[in-house]
């Protein structure tokens, strides 16, 4: 029987909270790419280039998390595709997190009106320029707080990764558990990382949108 | 090993449906418990006691800035060691119901927020309790204000409810679950099952839109 003091505990959940954060900044950064893609074909002028976005969006905001991450991690090396938890969980939450993004985003660009578009287009700017000089600035800049405000639920969301296996926080306090049958402490001092990790963003995303409000 | 087979289907439907029954029996039970908690949340934050406001408070910030499966595990298997034992099934209930009213308390508190004082003091010219002012005019205004939004997060938390798999509750995903292990079928199971989700979440949005037009008399949106 190893003694784990309170100390041994935090220290190995605290060193499993780097692949919590490192995944997370993997899947934004990929919701982030993947979602500007999907956003601009969900606004496109060909309807079946929008059809797909939309089916697409709807997929994934649909379907539970949990399912999309069995599909890829059990159903693809079904399919012939060997997956590893780590590539399974940054394809996963990328896929998830595009979908949400390129929603939010989407909203942004509606707000903006046809009138910049407009604008634009008087100036002599073809469609992309407009999009990148006009539309998309103001449309990203409004939509900050909303954008922030996901990236909270991605972190809460890589805890699903443990499911099939990734050792990120909630993998590790199941084996500390295991190990130490004190739930109390370890789910607890998860609970408190995840918390540290949210709650300064959550703020952040509240700040934001009060600025927004006072100026828009 | 790349051919799809889905002719386990013939046998799989029972438990497919004994498992989105026990989803939507799961989320039931949450949106009417969870609404109704957070809706005396949320009062309750808006009313004289600063103390009772700050405790509020933290529950919703706690419950926000953590992941569901880790408040379902902390209850599952911490609350025991406290004295406080639930079988799956409970367990399940009751952190669904905890999510599910910390995010309808910041809902229902934009509502309440929405409706103008000056109904309030018009209900309290015309005689009206206190008690009777909220649940007869500013409880029905502000409900209508947060439908659409309170609907999305039935979604939110049926999809979310998935996790309870996790300890053996048998809902869809442990019905899904089962099946493949004796299917070996993992890919067209999730699929399947994947697909049941959409057609679940579409149908409830479909059900409250038109409960909301029946009861809050919401136009169509």
């Amino acid at each position: 029987m190893i003694e784990f003091t309170l100390w041994d505990i935090a220290r190995n959940l605290l060193l499993a909270s780097r692949w919590t954060i490192l995944l997370s900044l993997v899947a934004f950064a990929g919701g982030v790419s993947v979602g500007l893609l999907i956003m601009l074909m969900r606004i496109s002028k060909r309807r079946g280039v929008r059809t797909f976005a939309k089916g697409y969006i709807a997929l994934f905001q649909g379907t539970p998390l949990l399912m999309q991450l069995f599909l890829i991690f059990f159903g693809l090396p079904m399919l012939g595709f060997r997956i590893e938890p780590w590539g399974a969980a940054v394809l996963c939450l990328t896929l998830f997190a595009s979908a949400y993004l390129s929603e939010i985003w989407r909203s942004g660009v509606d707000a903006i009106g046809q009138g910049q578009w407009d604008a634009g287009g008087s100036l002599g700017l073809n469609y992309v320029q407009r999009l990148r000089l006009v539309i998309l600035p103001q449309a990203m800049t409004i939509t900050r707080a909303p954008t922030v405000g996901f990236l909270v639920q991605l972190i809460k969301s890589t805890a699903l990764t443990s499911i099939i296996g990734f050792e990120e926080l909630l993998k590790t306090s199941n084996a500390i558990n295991n190990a130490t049958f004190d739930p109390l402490t370890v789910y607890g001092f998860v609970a408190l990382v995840f918390f540290a990790l949210c709650y300064p963003l959550t703020q952040y995303a509240r700040r934001l949108e009060q600025r927004d409000d006072r100026i828009g | 090993m790349s051919s799809l087979d889905f002719g386990w289907l013939n046998g799989a439907l029972q438990v497919i449906l004994r498992g989105a029954a026990m989803t939507l029996f799961l989320i039931a039970v949450t949106t009417v418990a969870g609404t109704l908690i957070s809706i005396v949340l949320a009062a309750a934050r808006r009313g004289r006691h600063r103390w009772l406001a700050t405790i509020i408070k933290a529950y919703v910030e706690i419950i926000r800035n953590t992941p569901f499966l880790v408040q379902l595990f902390f209850i599952y298997f911490a609350l025991p060691s406290l004295g406080l034992r639930l079988d799956p099934i409970q367990a399940a209930l009751l952190a669904m119901t905890l999510n599910m009213a910390a995010y309808t308390t910041e809902i229902v508190g934009a509502g309440l927020d929405a409706v103008p004082l000056g109904q309030r003091e018009a209900a309290q010219v015309l005689g009206l309790k206190p008690l009777q002012v909220f649940v007869k005019v500013v409880m029905p205004q502000a409900l209508k204000v947060i439908f659409p939004a309170l609907t999305s997060q039935i979604i939110i938390m049926m999809l979310e409810s998935a996790v309870v798999s996790q300890i053996a509750v048998p809902e869809l995903t442990f019905e899904a679950d089962m099946l493949q292990a004796r299917t070996f079928r993992a890919f067209e199971t999730y699929f399947v099952i994947a697909g049941v989700y959409l057609v679940l979440s579409i149908l409830v949005r479909r059900g409250l839109i038109l409960i909301g037009r029946r009861t809050l008399s919401i136009s169509d949106s």
